[in-house]
């Protein structure tokens, strides 16, 4: 990564005249039929004047330079809690960009799309055996679509029995933001149930808000702490025994790819997430893909259009379901992602599938076990493919409770300059300096090595030279953007 | 398996680190019952050679058609330059950008993105994108609710694609809006009945879509007034490849606008990825679900980009978010602006007016003979018209021409003989005379058969 900055916008690039595109001056009834004989009023008086006009190379330059400014998973280590920022195999971009994927329209017949609907069955299939579930669309475009999907699964449930009364969620209050939230768009009310002292479901806490008004309870397996909820087939009895459903959400399944199936432990819906257990780019923040499984008896709920295998006309085809919850895409997805995703399912096939779960908690218990002394774990033991500390250990940064303790965001910031990306900070919300970290089963034990002493060193920094951490990042191309101007002189345009 | 790069070395001493004697003990405290036994029930694995065959197997499957249709998913020209940039890894590999000291080069491009998306939508500010056409308009209609407060009921157009329309009435169904339909007359919104639905009390907002199913441009004129009026907010739909040329909706007076950003460039690829556009006025930001990134500067005073206005999200506001997306289609917004710098605004009207010349010949060549008449031949349309294929049913036309390689537009729901066409500027002269004289054929054909 450049450690200057690459300023310039496309707008300051622009000069009048210039153009980066190439269109046929082929005769299509042009000289007969222009946009300018439809009424006037139908048509754009004021032209969009920030359209920039280059030509190819300054574009080329552009955005080649622009990326300099980027980090990703190519650029270095990512120990991003919660995001499995796993390596995305150039492979799957190659079969992605095969043109009998990328040039057929949705709206084909479907006897002209069979590759397609046979890759998303059968990538249906594999998920669903991932799971433990019996069926998955793959229709949601994200994992935050994927849980509104679920849940708009789990009510149709209920309200297909009659059962209208189920307007309430359980969610821990140790889970991910998107919970809650997709709750709401769903019109779900949230009842959040207390953790223990050891980070995981306090079931005590959770029979007091069970009743005939539950819908269910959305989970993660291990939970956002990294740690197995092993009262999980008790929690699921519970919420069955009072009707409510049980949701896995998919953002942790990496370590239990092979191992252990949210099926198993008792779930009923669940999404994963393509972007992170199954090895598709994040892309800057999407698209991402979020299907969603669920076990026998739920299947007819799912989203429409929904894909089978048709018998008679022996061919893979669309259906509209009159039982299903309705639509919520356009079409089949970002069905680009789920090439990728099918490639690599069949990389690691049945032999490996189970080997990348464990390697990934091998290297987030190898983190945590070097880093302890240092850091502050609040919960001892094994964890799965991430953990959390709360921040820097006191004789290290100072007691959390002074004002001028070294923080998390700061250890964070300075990791920049090491050519890491930062972990994932003040998430959990159960720890003031939460500092979650997840390496996935892709870094290699000197990669690990080199991270843990800078970690270290950054500890002793805050010891030692608190200034140095207040300031970092040193060798980034910017430092410390004002967030706060940002808000109070809001520009979302040039 | 080259993305393990564990050595048996490296097992042992981690394994020695944590104090455990092999892999499986790091699973110590999870009951054995769940253990799942065995391998999954999943292919065996394949090299890449194994893998390149199955997948070519597989796309050869597909059978790419030449595409005479449009119904949110258009064949429009891709500048070459695109995907060699959108598949540079610094772009493509890397998370949202939280670490804006790190993330400057998807911060710009966004920030990019989101100017040019509001200037060709006419409207204040665009957000990074939403998943696609039809959840952004369903995020506009959440949006009306959220604005307005104490009403709830969301009037939405008819002339509506209806996979756009079964997603809103999805979210509506759930979300609690009560969305009402306007119904159409003679292939447009019945603005008469549109107009009296807003005079009744309590209509948070109108949603529009432009041009419409049918291909049509509808007329908007004094909608947004009369919407104003009865405090009701106005969202418009639009298909931005159009923009450049036809009325945009903050000239019609919107206050949203809404909806696929596929036209400008993207590949068709089976339905996605594609990308929803949401812009609207400054006075909705508060409401304005997804991320949005803003201008500000850094400790040393360069021009720095952040994500901005973060009090409205799910990991600030938990359930009391705008919305509970999170990022949406990230590098769609790199594809979209590097196609608009690259086109600019004269490129955007050549292409469009291709698009326009090609659709009114082909209309010219299948209904000069009477072999199809126009649908709605009072009706201005754009680059997508729809025909009547009196005694012969649209699918039947659509499978017999799919056999000769076209893609014979769409056959519109909810009737039983209208098919809708679309030509954009990648169709040459001679594709345009070849598909009319086939399709004209096939009808014929059909029409003996079934006689």
């Amino acid at each position: 990564m450049n450690r200057t900055l690459y300023a310039p916008l496309i707008f300051e690039l622009s000069r009048k005249g210039r153009e980066g595109y190439s269109l046929p001056s082929d005769n299509l009834g042009q000289d007969k039929y222009k946009p300018c004989q439809l009424p006037a009023h139908l048509l754009r008086q004021e032209a969009p004047a920030s359209l920039p006009e280059v030509d190819e190379l300054t574009a080329a330059r552009h955005y080649t330079n622009m990326s300099g400014n980027n980090f990703g998973v190519d650029t270095g280590f990512y120990p991003l809690g919660s995001c499995t920022m796993k390596y995305n195999p150039k492979i799957n971009e190659e079969v992605a960009a095969l043109p009998g994927f990328t040039d057929v329209h949705p709206a084909q017949p479907t006897e002209t799309l069979q590759g397609s609907l046979h890759l998303y069955h059968h990538l249906a299939a594999m998920l669903a055996e991932v799971g433990g579930m019996h069926a998955f669309t793959l229709n949601p475009y994200a994992g935050a679509h994927g849980e509104l999907t679920g849940l708009m699964v789990i009510r149709t449930y209920h309200q297909r029995r009659g059962d209208n009364k189920r307007v309430k969620i359980i969610v821990p209050d140790s889970a991910h933001g998107t919970n809650p939230a997709s709750a709401a768009v769903c019109g779900l009310q949230i009842v959040q149930v207390k953790s223990t002292a050891q980070g995981t479901v306090d079931i005590e806490d959770l029979r007091t808000k069970l009743g005939d008004d539950i819908a269910g309870m959305m989970m993660t397996n291990p939970n956002t702490l990294g740690i197995f909820e092993k009262d999980i087939p008790e929690i699921a009895r519970l919420v069955h025994e009072c009707g409510g459903l049980m949701y896995y959400d998919g953002a942790n399944l990496n370590p239990m790819m092979g191992v252990c199936r949210p099926g198993d432990m008792g779930f009923d819906v669940m999404h994963v997430n393509l972007h992170k257990t199954f090895s598709t780019p994040h892309g800057g923040g999407g698209p991402g893909s979020g299907p969603v499984g669920v076990r026998k008896g739920l299947e007819d709920y799912l989203p429409n259009p929904q894909v089978y295998f048709d018998e008679v006309e022996q061919q893979y085809a669309m259906n509209f379901s009159k039982e299903a919850l309705g639509s919520i895409s356009s079409w089949l997805g970002n069905f680009g992602i789920l090439v990728r995703a099918y490639a690599y399912l069949l990389t690691l096939g049945h032999e490996h599938i189970a080997q990348a779960a464990k390697l990934s908690v091998l290297n987030a218990n190898y983190i945590k076990e070097q880093l302890k002394d240092y850091y502050e774990l609040p919960i001892e033991g094994l964890c799965k493919h991430e953990f959390v500390f709360d921040g820097l250990r006191a004789e290290y940064g100072g007691d959390h409770h002074e004002p001028d303790h070294a923080t998390t965001l700061q250890v964070a910031k300075r990791l920049l300059d090491y050519g890491f990306h930062a972990p994932t900070i003040y998430f959990p919300l159960l720890f003031h300096e939460a500092m979650m970290i997840e390496p996935t089963e892709n870094e290699s034990k000197e990669t690990l090595d080199h991270f843990i002493e800078v970690l270290k060193s950054i500890a002793v920094e805050a010891r030692d030279n608190r200034e140095s951490l207040r300031t970092a990042p040193h060798c980034t191309p910017i430092s410390r953007p004002d967030d706060v101007k940002a808000v109070r002189e809001p520009r979302f345009k040039f | 398996m080259k993305y393990f790069p564990h050595t048996p070395d490296d097992l042992r001493e981690m394994l020695a680190v944590i104090g455990v004697n092999s892999l499986d003990e790091l699973y110590a405290e999870v009951p054995q019952e769940l253990l799942h036994k065995g391998d999954l029930d999943l292919p065996d694995a394949q090299s890449e050679i194994e893998l390149r065959r199955t997948l070519r197997s597989l796309a050869e499957q597909n059978r790419p058609l030449t595409a005479f249709a449009g119904g949110g998913a258009y064949d429009h020209y891709t500048p070459s330059l695109i995907p060699y940039i959108t598949a540079r890894s610094e772009f493509s590999t890397s998370y949202t950008p939280y670490q804006a000291e790190i993330s400057q080069g998807t911060l710009q491009y966004i920030f990019e993105y989101q100017t040019m998306m509001a200037d060709l939508t006419g409207m204040d500010i665009s957000n990074a994108s939403m998943y696609d056409g039809a959840t952004a308009t369903a995020e506009a209609m959440m949006m009306c609710v959220a604005a307005a407060k104490k009403r709830n009921r969301v009037l939405i157009s008819s002339t509506f694609a209806p996979n756009v329309l079964r997603v809103v009435e999805t979210y509506a169904l759930f979300h609690g809006v009560d969305l009402q339909i306007i119904p159409e007359k003679e292939g447009v919104t019945d603005k008469d009945f549109l107009k009296r639905a807003v005079e009744e009390d309590g209509v948070a907002g109108v949603l529009l879509p432009q041009p419409n199913y049918y291909g049509i441009v509808e007329d908007f004129e004094g909608i947004a007034d009369h919407c104003h009026a009865h405090k009701t907010l106005l969202a418009i739909n639009a298909v931005p490849a159009d923009l450049a040329t036809l009325r945009s909706p903050g000239e019609w007076g919107a206050d949203i606008a809404c909806g696929d950003g596929q036209s400008l460039g993207l590949p068709l690829s089976c339905g996605g990825p594609y990308i929803g556009y949401l812009c609207c006025k400054e006075d909705l930001v508060r409401k304005m679900p997804g991320r949005l990134v803003g201008m500000t500067t850094d400790a040393e005073g360069r021009r720095a980009f952040v994500l901005t206005m973060q009090a409205r999200e799910q990991h600030i506001r938990r359930e009391k978010a705008t919305s509970n997306i999170c990022t949406a289609q990230g590098i769609m917004c790199l594809w979209i602006g590097a196609y608009l710098s690259l086109m600019g605004q004269k490129g955007l009207q050549e292409a469009a007016a291709l698009s326009y010349a090609g659709a009114h010949t082909l209309r010219d060549l299948l209904t000069a003979d009477g072999a199809f008449a126009e649908a709605f031949p009072d009706q201005p349309f754009f680059n997508e018209f729809t025909l009547k294929c009196e005694g012969v049913c649209p699918n039947q036309l659509r499978h017999a021409m799919a056999k000769k390689g076209w893609l014979a537009g769409i056959a519109a729901e909810g009737h039983k003989d209208l098919l809708i066409l679309c030509v954009t500027e990648k169709r040459s002269r001679e594709e345009i005379e070849a598909f009319a004289k086939e399709l004209i054929a096939c009808k014929k054909e059909l029409s003996a058969s079934s006689k």
